[in-house]
């Protein structure tokens, strides 16, 4: 890799540390705006990414070519060639919706949320989980959209009406689910590449031929970092920030009510908007970990992304683990405290009926694994929250399969009982989306700037030293910015 | 921002001019103190330039607030009205349904919408609010002419500008004024010319987009009007669906069976069901090949009942409950003057007094002319029922004082 860093050695360095003495380094080496913007623009300004990189994208693009074989094959057949049968009508579409829609989550609540409240350790990790929420909901949106069977129809979801005059019906959930994810894909595309037009001009400026700087140019739009342009770009930041942040809490809620909004015994339940919602950002804060550790490693951004970066994550999913274990516990509870035998039962049959596997997977996974958390060297330690962050996608995985299949293969009229099959391009096709997400994923991370390096500027101490505003971090000494280099 | 009034073009004027002086600044923070003498020298049209925002510098450099928040309230509000406008004007005006027995206007279960569209609209105002207030996109400016300011600006340096369209704008002034106040490399930043499109070129490609915009607008008109249109051509398939299946329709051909038919006749010997027609008087209303004169079943006083209910459901409406004819859809036939209706005949009519049992049953059968039949619709009881009940009507009509028993003529007005 052609780097002006290429002495330093980027090191694992323990920035945990949380003597209140202290302000905490979230920049470990090469704290300095030129430094960052070159480790940064390395990934992109390569000649060649990492070797390991053509191996993973090479992976993701087999799958990504069976996903396009088994919707080809879908849309050619049409939705028999799924395991659904009557009564589990919603079946692995719906799972891998809800389940992708949830890791969507995180990249807004990141740099939103988080952006709300101060949080600026965001700064080093929002851009990639702002990448990270769309690829996952293009992966979601995907599966509505393919388990129509007709295709063509798919005009039909639209406010439009059709050529009798009759309009869509707004009064379903599923319709409100059309209006919120495709607003939640929109604003979180528009979240995310408003950050990014600082960054993509300093791609430009920094471009060695014409072509990028020609591509580069025009997605940044001509930003001339004006101080004009600053003072509304940040308002409108500060108010995009504002509009997610209640936009997040929304979608996963609505989304929820596909299920809530029924009268199917385990799904008519009130708790279900901020259960799904805990989940979602749960779910979202693994993918991320998923996604962070290995990159940060195969870009050299061990620095910007540090543990401590790591660390923090791991607790925000220590605490929406424990929420989404509680919510278990709730659903139990009230299944008993409401008398009503059909959803007493259905919960009995979820812990130890035909799909208590199923159940118990969901549960070690998602309430029992997190609990290493609490100890400081498994926050710590990478291998250890890799396999946990895993676990945890598997865990919210089969939370929904758990929600769907359980549910609904045995309701109200026993003599309809049945069990849920899937068939091979069930899993095809959802093993295929990991695909596309990947793809996308690694393009990003190979063409456009993985790390907000005007806002982490912005936070660095060098950029609050001005009278009447505090230093945000203290001071760093040569030896904690790893400048004693070997 | 790059003003071409500034100083009038005249022909012997050099291509380039200047556009700003520029000065750099290793840090925000001595940015942010010259630019606070920049601003108490009185220039106007001047600007400082740097890699992330600079916190202080709006007080600084004496920048107003953005009225984006007004904007970005407004689109919300425009979104919060769409939402709701859409949803009560198509679900309880321009088509009225009733879902799960809600209100056609229930705004609980509108909320969702109206909130995303909110969001959305909010979303909309608050970038392209704030690109439209920056001049964004605007590949070209004139500072892009620096080679320092591209390669350092959104990296790691600080820079001021004060351009040559400022009223108090003098080279050597603004010049002596960054050097003053710490500014580093100080430089004059001229504006190469503009790249002029020739005439003939910018005519017709002008033309070109225009001739293709009114084609593109082609395809949404034709839509347009084909959806506030009938037309007799059958609807366009691009995707056969279940309505469009291939199979075999009544009078086609079938190459699979021997005769070539479609429509299969019955096998020899059997009768379907509901079809064994086996009293001629009862089903058919024949008797000897003649339609019969007398009901086919016993004339009681349930019958009567029981053809009064049975004419009011299938007769009333076009032969009038009195069987005179001016039945509820005769009546609005006749308003509308279209023409093409004709009458029923009035039931207490000479014709159908005299008309067989028989015949008035193979009326109701069959139809008769105008009249659609109703064979497949009414029991055969039932249907000898009606004709029962259409003499006792045609009676009422037509009594003489011969009808009355004579024990209760005197109860006659
Ligand atoms: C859709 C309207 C309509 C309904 C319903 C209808 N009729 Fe008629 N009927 C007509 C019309 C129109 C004629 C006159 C036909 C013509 O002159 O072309 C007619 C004629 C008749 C005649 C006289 C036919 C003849 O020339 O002898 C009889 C009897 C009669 N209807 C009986 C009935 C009875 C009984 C029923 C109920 C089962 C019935 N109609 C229901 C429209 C109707």
């Amino acid at each position: 890799m052609v780097t002006r860093m290429s002495t330093t050695v980027i090191r694992e360095i323990d920035n945990t540390s949380n003597d209140p003495r202290q302000r905490p380094v979230l920049i470990t080496q090469g704290a300095d705006f030129g430094p960052i913007t070159d480790s940064v623009s390395a990934v992109a300004e390569a000649a060649r990414p990492p070797k390991i990189w053509y191996v993973a994208m090479g992976i993701s693009l087999c799958l990504t070519g069976i996903l396009g074989a088994s919707v080809g094959y879908l849309i050619w057949m049409g939705t028999g060639i799924w395991g659904l049968q009557v009564p589990v009508a919603w079946g692995y579409a719906i799972v891998n919706f809800v389940f992708w829609v949830g890791i969507g989550h995180a990249g807004t609540l990141i740099s939103a949320i988080l952006f709300l409240f101060r949080q600026k350790w965001r700064t080093s990790i929002n851009r990639f989980a702002e990448a990270m929420t769309i690829f996952a909901v293009i992966c979601a949106g995907m599966f509505p959209g393919i388990h129509v069977g007709r295709v063509w129809f798919e005009y039909w979801m639209f406010p439009i009406p059709n050529y009798l005059n009759l309009w869509p019906q707004f009064r379903s959930p599923l319709l409100w689910d059309v209006f919120a994810v495709s607003t939640y894909m929109t604003v979180s595309l528009l979240f995310w590449y408003v950050g990014m037009v600082p960054d993509l001009a300093t791609f430009r400026d920094r471009s060695k031929t014409r072509l990028r700087q020609v591509m580069y140019g025009i997605f940044a739009l001509g930003w001339r970092g004006s101080s004009r342009q600053w003072h509304r770009y940040e308002v409108a930041y500060l108010i995009l920030a504002a509009l997610a942040t209640p936009l997040v809490l929304s979608v996963h809620s609505i989304v929820s009510f596909d299920f809530a909004v029924s009268i199917l015994p385990g799904w008519h339940t009130t708790i279900f908007p901020p259960y799904f919602v805990a989940g979602a950002i749960f779910s979202g804060f693994a993918m991320v970990m998923t996604l962070a550790i290995p990159a940060r490693a195969m870009f050299n951004l061990k620095h910007i992304i540090t543990l401590r970066h790591l660390e923090n994550m791991n607790k925000i999913m220590l605490v929406t683990g424990m929420m989404v274990g509680y919510a278990y516990s709730i659903e139990f509870f009230i299944a008993w405290y409401s008398g009503n035998p059909a959803e007493a039962f259905a919960f009995i049959n979820r812990a130890f009926g035909p799909y208590a596997w199923a159940y118990w997977t969901m549960v070690s996974c998602n309430v029992l694994s997190p609990q290493v958390f609490w100890f400081k060297w498994c926050r710590t330690s990478i291998p250890v929250m890799f396999v946990i962050s895993i676990l945890i996608n598997i865990g919210m995985w089969f939370e929904r399969f758990v929600i769907v299949a359980s549910s609904l293969s045995r309701d109200f009229l026993p003599s309809s009982w049945g069990y849920y099959i899937p068939t091979r391009w069930d899993v095809l096709t959802f093993a295929g989306s990991f695909g596309l997400f990947m793809t996308l994923f690694l393009l990003f991370c190979r063409y456009l700037p993985m790390v907000a390096m005007a806002e982490v500027k912005s936070v660095l101490p060098q950029a609050g030293r001005h009278p009447g505003h505090g230093q945000y971090w203290g001071e760093i000494t040569p030896e904690e910015n790893g400048e004693d280099r070997p | 921002m790059h003003d071409h009034t500034a100083k009038p073009q005249t022909k012997a004027e050099p291509s380039t001019r200047v556009f700003a002086v520029l000065a750099e600044f290793p840090s925000g923070d001595e940015m942010l103190e010259a630019a606070r003498k920049v601003r108490d020298a009185g220039y106007t049209k001047w600007d400082t330039h740097s890699p992330y925002p600079v916190h202080g510098i709006d007080e600084a450099m004496g920048i107003r607030r953005t009225i984006l928040p007004t904007i970005v309230f407004v689109c919300g509000l425009t979104g919060a009205l769409t939402g709701l406008a859409l949803q009560w004007w198509t679900s309880s005006v321009y088509y009225p349904v009733i879902v799960s027995g809600k209100p056609m206007f229930s705004l609980p279960a509108n909320i969702p919408i109206i909130f995303e569209l909110t969001v959305l609209f909010s979303a909309f105002g608050a970038v392209f609010g704030m690109f439209a207030l920056n001049g964004l996109p605007s590949l070209y400016h004139g500072i892009f002419n620096s080679g320092r300011f591209n390669s350092r600006m959104s990296t790691d340096r600080f820079y001021i500008s004060i351009e040559a369209a400022d009223p108090k704008f003098n080279r050597d002034s603004a010049r002596k004024l960054l050097e003053s106040i710490g500014g580093q490399s100080v430089e004059v930043v001229e504006e190469r010319a503009a790249v002029e499109f020739p005439p003939m070129l910018r005519k017709w490609g002008i033309t070109a987009l225009l001739v293709l915009g009114a084609f593109a607008l082609l395809p949404p008109l034709y839509t347009l009007r084909a959806r506030t249109r009938t037309s007799e051509v059958t609807r366009m398939q691009l995707i056969w669906d279940m309505d469009q299946q291939p199979r075999f329709r009544a009078q086609m051909k079938n190459p699979l069976f021997a005769d070539g038919r479609a429509m299969r006749p019955q096998v020899p010997g059997t009768v379907a069901r509901g079809e064994a027609f086996a009293d001629d008087h009862l089903h058919r209303g024949l008797v000897d090949g003649r339609f019969a004169a007398t009901n086919a079943l016993p004339v009681t006083e349930s019958l009567l009942q029981r053809g009064r209910k049975k004419f009011d459901i299938y007769c009333a409406q076009c032969h009038g409950l009195d069987g005179l004819g001016q039945g509820m859809i005769s009546v609005r036939a006749e308003r509308l003057q279209e023409g093409t209706w004709v009458p029923p005949l009035s039931l207490h009519d000479e014709v159908v007094r005299t008309r067989e049992d028989g015949h008035i049953f193979n009326t109701i059968t069959n139809g008769i002319r105008t009249m659609p039949p109703y064979g497949d619709q009414i029991r055969v009881e039932d249907r000898w029922a009606i004709v029962a009940y259409v003499r006792a009507l045609q009676r009422s009509q037509n009594a003489t004082l011969e009808d009355v028993p004579s024990d209760r003529r005197g109860e006659l007005p």
